[in-house]
């Protein structure tokens, strides 16, 4: 890749150390970032993590297998149904416990509106660390609604562990499938606002693209997944590629964008967030009925061996590695995350830009950092 | 604040009049004034390590809008702070870093430990071998919100609780020199 911003060799400077963080807005959490600048212009990214490492793995080795699943949605908060889908997916497929269909259409509509409330999330932080304010108050608007409607079903906004073994916690309210329509018809036409005030802006069009180019092949050897491996043109939506819990029935598109820039980043998760709509619009219709859930003894134990699922998270492919020696407890838990892959992208996207570009380029990576330490 | 009329007729406010024969100024107390000032306009850090830092954002921005209250602006650097909502978990690496921003803040200042986790150390109490047991082992909180996170509802009580305590507090408190010893004289 060349470099788009070029020096003249005489006109050089001393190298500077800028040290971002751990307590910086712009970083989403506690990231520490080390900045090597040639005047404007980063030589160097090496980013320190841990300052949010809370042992999540080492907990679940004392932790009953249910037990676990509440943890795991304080790692990624912002997709909580999803980490907890996960966790579910792997005990189910080692215990091999049948899950009605019910439970199975309610978990994916669970798991797009989640998807949902974390891009929305995404396109406010985005564009508040781009310069824009606005964006981040009407983000919050919409999500608000979403979260309303986990609050009466669930009976929490952020971290639900709603989706357990064998189904879901508890049935949703009847009155949800209306009150679903209604706000996915809201959401709808809240989303021709978002392209009037930051798809179509001059400024901002002109702050992502072309800036923070990931090729292909480097989205491949770094192990970037998710929508910033999708925006370089590399197919991994792991609803496609291994379908899981009925996505294979739902007709939906894998956005794949070829510009490798921030900008194609952005293009992709605002596609995505129509896609979540088709597919929920989808399962509405034709909710199925029955039971919820499949009961399950009190205290859970595995068949001894190794077992291994993955799911496509908001921010890239989600796995756990679960190793079982016949006990109550799993041997070992870990989690492959997305974010803790995607962070190995922002070195080589951001060295030869300049400073203000860092910020842009992390922020449509999406990193969130409790993911990434766990 | 409260203005208490009765303290007005003592007063020989004649002296004090302008052209149009109003007297404008009122009498106070140095605690009450500073304390209304302070009360109601509590900067907070923008400081979150996890979970309860989203719901800190949902608390500041549309639907709850904490700036009704005072708590509008949440500055980076916490040189220009006065309070610090410790949003989420706090882990051992970490508390250096929180222990340096509180003594880098200007007094007065105020600690708010919101969540669980920054309680008492939550859901990673047992079993964790990264995580502190509560930030009141490090820095004095003033205020503590339960919760795993916190409704915005109840870090909204919070901060109101603390505006509550910060009005009963002396705003200056004169020290009294220290007598000289024999020795020095």
């Amino acid at each position: 890749m060349e470099n788009p911003i070029v020096t003249p060799s005489e006109l050089k400077t001393e190298e500077f150390v800028v040290n971002i963080g751990p307590q910086h807005p712009a970083t989403h959490g506690v990231l520490r970032v080390e900045a090597t600048l040639d005047g404007e212009i980063i030589k160097d990214v090496l980013p320190h993590l841990g300052y949010i490492h809370r042992g999540i793995e080492k907990m679940t080795e004392s932790l009953g297998y249910k037990q676990s699943i509440f943890l795991t949605s304080r790692m990624d908060y912002l997709s909580a149904h999803i980490n907890n889908h996960v966790c579910a997916l792997a005990i189910e497929k080692a215990a091999q416990i049948e899950v009605p269909a019910r439970a199975k259409a309610i978990r994916i509509i669970m798991d797009e509106l989640q998807r949902l409330t974390s891009h929305e999330l995404w396109w406010g932080s985005c564009a508040m660390d781009i310069g824009a304010v606005t964006p981040f108050f009407l983000a919050f608007r919409d999500r608000e609604r979403i979260l309303e409607l986990f609050e009466q079903n669930t009976g929490n906004r952020l971290t639900m562990s709603y989706i357990i073994p064998g189904g879901v916690m508890n049935d949703v309210r009847p009155d949800f499938v209306p009150k679903l329509k209604a706000l996915i018809k809201s959401i709808k036409e809240y989303r021709k606002e978002y392209d009037q005030l930051i798809t179509g802006n001059f400024i901002f069009q002109h702050r992502t693209q072309g800036i923070g180019i990931l090729s292909k092949e480097q989205a491949i050897s770094l192990g970037c997944t998710g929508p910033t491996a999708r925006a370089s043109g590399l197919s991994c939506d792991i609803r496609k590629l291994y379908p899981y819990d009925g996505y294979e029935k739902l007709d939906f598109k894998e956005v794949i964008d070829y510009g490798c820039d921030n900008w194609a980043r952005y293009v992709v998760r605002m596609e995505e967030m129509n896609q979540s709509i088709h597919i929920i619009e989808q399962l509405l219709d034709n909710l199925p009925t029955g039971d919820y859930r499949t009961k399950l003894k009190g205290v859970l134990k595995l068949p001894a061996g190794e077992y291994y699922q993955r799911v496509e998270s908001a921010r890239g492919e989600l796995g756990v590695y679960i190793v079982s020696d016949g006990g109550a407890k799993p041997y070992r838990m870990k989690f492959r995350t997305p974010c803790y892959s995607n962070l190995g992208a922002v070195k080589p996207i951001s060295v030869g830009m300049k400073i203000a570009d860092l910020m842009a380029n992390m922020a449509t990576i999406d990193l969130v950092i409790p993911d990434m330490d766990r | 604040m409260d203005v208490k009329k009765e303290y007005i007729p003592e007063f020989d406010g004649d002296l004090y009049k302008d052209e149009f024969g109003r007297t404008n100024f009122i009498v106070t107390t140095i605690d009450k004034i500073a304390n209304w000032g302070r009360s109601n306009s509590p900067w907070p850090l923008s400081f979150g390590t996890s979970c309860c830092a989203i719901e800190l954002m949902s608390t500041v921005s549309a639907k709850y809008d904490w700036s009704r209250f005072g708590f509008e602006v949440m500055r980076a650097s916490p040189r220009q702070c006065d309070v610090i909502v410790v949003a989420g978990t706090i882990t051992y690496k970490m508390a250096p870093v929180l222990k340096r921003l509180y003594d880098q803040m200007p007094d007065p200042k105020y600690v708010i430990a919101m969540g669980a986790c920054a309680v008492s150390g939550g859901p990673f109490y047992y079993n964790s071998y990264a995580v502190l047991r509560g930030v009141d082992q490090i820095v004095p909180v003033d205020v503590y919100i339960p919760g795993c996170p916190p409704r915005p509802e109840s870090l909204i009580h919070g901060m109101m609780t603390l505006q509550e305590k910060i009005r009963k507090s002396k705003a200056y408190v004169i020290q009294k020199p220290k007598k000289k010893k024999e020795e020095d004289k």
